[in-house]
């Protein structure tokens, strides 16, 4: 059996402050990291390929230090990694990212791909639908438990839904979106750190996907950035002391009472 | 351009019963798609040999005028129209009357028509009804063969979708298949003097808004989360016009099959989502024995109650109960945070409440700066008095 999992190297967006002054991102320092909802779908290919044996590759799109993120997986029991990097894609939006990675993805032997339900700097969840349709397999989002039939042709999923879930059946080849819940990545022991780094990792640049370079990053967007800016603050509030509590309450009670809320 | 490879094609007919449309037809054994047809792709991928393909060309920027109309996707479940329609109806008639274009509804389901009226009151010009056996229910394959061709053939130029956890299946799938750009959970849209719609998100984990344009491709498609804009208030005395499409679904194209829905009731009464107060709770609450504080306080508002991520994701409570960026977006009458500090993250998903109250004990906490009151102190202290001082004031009124 095949897995293939995409992942996207992250900044620790919980690192990220606001320069008070100039009221522009701080970027120096950030911290990067494997985005959460990828790692939770490594450790479920990982899971997989213990359970009834299996073939896991990585692949990233991304600048060339995006390596860390690859070697990371690489630790937790991903077998190889791909690194898509070139200043060709840069800038892409979510359709030129799905587009290439399944330039990529589309010459190479899957039974399951697994993507995050989104990633934490972007939040659009849309790039693992949107890689499932231009590859034509069928996908399942919201995905919390993954069971292989014993025949490996389908799986079973728990997919969560507004309400609750639903179990849903899929023959392979299928596309799966991890959410937290599907399990706890496991922290990769120092002698699989060590081995990671006599993993391969595959670099795979524009000109080894060949086509129209037109297609990728900025250039192969369908959505422009046109301008960037930072929320507006709301306005100054009332600030009171809490250390006679009673007194206190009674003051937002006051104000609730006013604002016609109680 | 969609092509049959005839020499592949076993003239099994699947494509025939596939086609929504009804433009496959079989000759000589040989499956032939004619003048109906859409490129929706249903036939594409129920074909088991791989016989079809469709290459789609970019439109061309001259014919992108072609495309006229503001569309809302009117997602229902169980016969009940999700509460972001309505919404995006608001909205969809401001964009729809600055571009001087119809406003429509695309409803699909079964038997789903008597939501044609909701639909039209909310703000809807037109609805575009799609009914079939087969989506009684949502499936990724069906929903997007179905709304795939009907935007093909109607050539809206914006498209909305809420982004619930089906509008956030549905709208990529769909905007992949069409080749068109999308924008997710945009918080502000607006028609630009170019006639583009203007998408404005959080980007970088909420830390800066960009805006977004989609120059190149129509329709334009973009998603809202739920309670980010006000529905319009609802006018009962338009009628309806309906437009009845012809489909057509084969449940062979749909490629996933679901065996079992399993409703889990959420251990709160209230949801965040549509509660109108709420109690939300932080790091600051210790322990989380100590949410019963938090309970009593909601108990006594008839709040619903929330929670950060930093406590969400020590197991305190349910995802479903979590605000902010990476859970639900909130936007109720009153918003108390209780030991919340702020983290941007957190007040991306409850900036928009018409109240906010902070309880906490760090004076430079950043909730404070989105406070419209804020307590500085001991909310272990604060939170008893202020629900013993709101039970004195409601029994005083009694």
């Amino acid at each position: 059996m095949d897995i293939v999992v995409c992942i996207k190297q992250v900044p620790e967006i919980t690192e990220v402050k606001i320069d008070p002054e100039t009221r522009t991102l701080i970027r120096n320092g950030v911290p990067s990291i494997v985005n959460p909802f990828d790692e939770i779908a490594v450790e479920e290919a990982v899971r997989i390929k213990e359970r009834v044996g299996a073939t896991v590759t990585v692949v990233t799109m991304g600048p060339p230090q995006a390596r860390d993120a690859l070697l990371k997986c690489l630790a937790m029991g991903a077998d190889k990694a791909v690194l898509i990097t070139d200043r060709a894609f840069a800038g892409a939006d979510t359709w030129a990212t799905a587009y290439t990675l399944s330039q990529v993805i589309k010459k190479m032997s899957y039974d399951v791909v697994f993507c995050g339900k989104q990633a934490i700097d972007g939040d659009t969840a849309q790039v693992g639908p949107e890689l499932a349709e231009l590859l034509g397999i069928p996908h399942i989002t919201y995905v919390r438990k993954v069971e292989l039939h014993q025949d490996l042709k389908k799986v079973i999923i728990h997919r969560e839904t507004d309400e609750g879930y639903d179990v849903v059946e899929c023959k392979l080849p299928v596309l799966l979106t991890a959410i937290k819940g599907l399990n706890e990545p496991r922290l990769p022991s120092l002698m699989n750190i060590l081995a990671s780094n006599r993993k391969e990792i595959k670099t795979i640049t524009v000109a080894d996907i060949g086509g129209d370079p037109e297609q990728y990053g900025l250039a192969g967007s369908l959505t422009q950035v046109v301008e960037v800016f930072t929320p507006e603050p709301r306005g100054k509030g009332i600030k009171v002391d809490g250390s006679n509590p009673e007194d206190a309450a009674k003051q937002l009670v006051q104000f609730l009472f006013e604002k016609n809320l109680l | 351009m969609i092509k049959v490879d005839l020499e592949k094609c076993t003239g099994c007919g699947l494509c025939v019963k596939a086609c929504p449309f009804g433009a496959a037809t079989l000759s000589d054994k040989k499956a032939v798609i004619g003048d109906a047809c859409t490129l929706c792709g249903a036939c594409v991928n129920i074909c088991p040999v791989e016989a079809i393909s469709i290459e789609r060309k970019r439109v061309d920027v001259s014919k992108l005028a072609d495309y006229k109309g503001v569309w809302v996707y009117a997602e229902q479940a169980d016969g009940k129209l999700r509460s972001v329609v309505s919404e995006l109806l608001g909205k969809g008639r401001t964009l729809a009357d600055k571009l001087e274009e119809p406003l429509s509804a695309v409803l699909l389901g079964n038997n789903a028509s008597e939501l044609a009226d909701e639909l039209v009151a909310h703000g809807g010009d037109k609805v575009y009804l799609a009914e079939h056996p087969a989506l009684e229910r949502y499936t990724t394959d069906a929903y997007t063969d179905v709304l795939s061709g009907i935007i093909l053939r109607h050539k809206p130029s914006v498209v909305l979708f809420g982004a619930t956890t089906n509008g956030r299946d549905l709208a990529p799938t769909v905007a992949a298949r069409l080749q068109v750009g999308l924008t997710a959970d945009c918080t502000g849209l607006d028609i630009n003097d170019e006639r583009q719609l203007v998408q404005t998100r959080p980007a970088f984990g909420g830390n800066i808004m960009a805006s977004i344009l989609t120059p190149y491709t129509r329709p334009q498609m973009a998603t809202v989360r739920p309670n980010v804009f006000k529905p319009a208030k609802p006018d009962s005395s338009k009628k309806a016009v309906v437009e009845r499409l012809k489909i057509n679904v084969d449940p062979r194209a749909i490629r996933t099959k679901t065996v079992e829905t399993v409703k889990e009731v959420p251990a709160e009464a209230v949801s965040v989502e549509e509660a109108d107060l709420i109690v939300s709770c932080g790091r600051g609450l210790k322990s989380p024995e100590n949410l019963e504080l938090a309970r009593d306080l909601a108990e006594t508002l008839q709040a619903a109650v929330g929670g950060s991520r930093p406590i969400v994701d020590a197991g305190w409570m349910p995802h479903h109960q979590q605000v902010g960026q990476s859970g639900k977006t909130v936007s109720p009458k009153l918003y108390i945070a209780c030991g919340i500090s702020g983290a941007i993250q957190h007040l991306v998903g409850m900036r928009t409440s018409d109240i906010i109250v902070a309880v906490n004990s760090d004076p430079e906490a950043p909730i404070f700066n989105v406070a419209d009151f804020g307590v500085v102190g001991d909310l272990f202290k604060i939170i008893p008095a202020l629900a013993e001082e709101i039970k004195r004031v409601k029994s005083e009124r009694k």
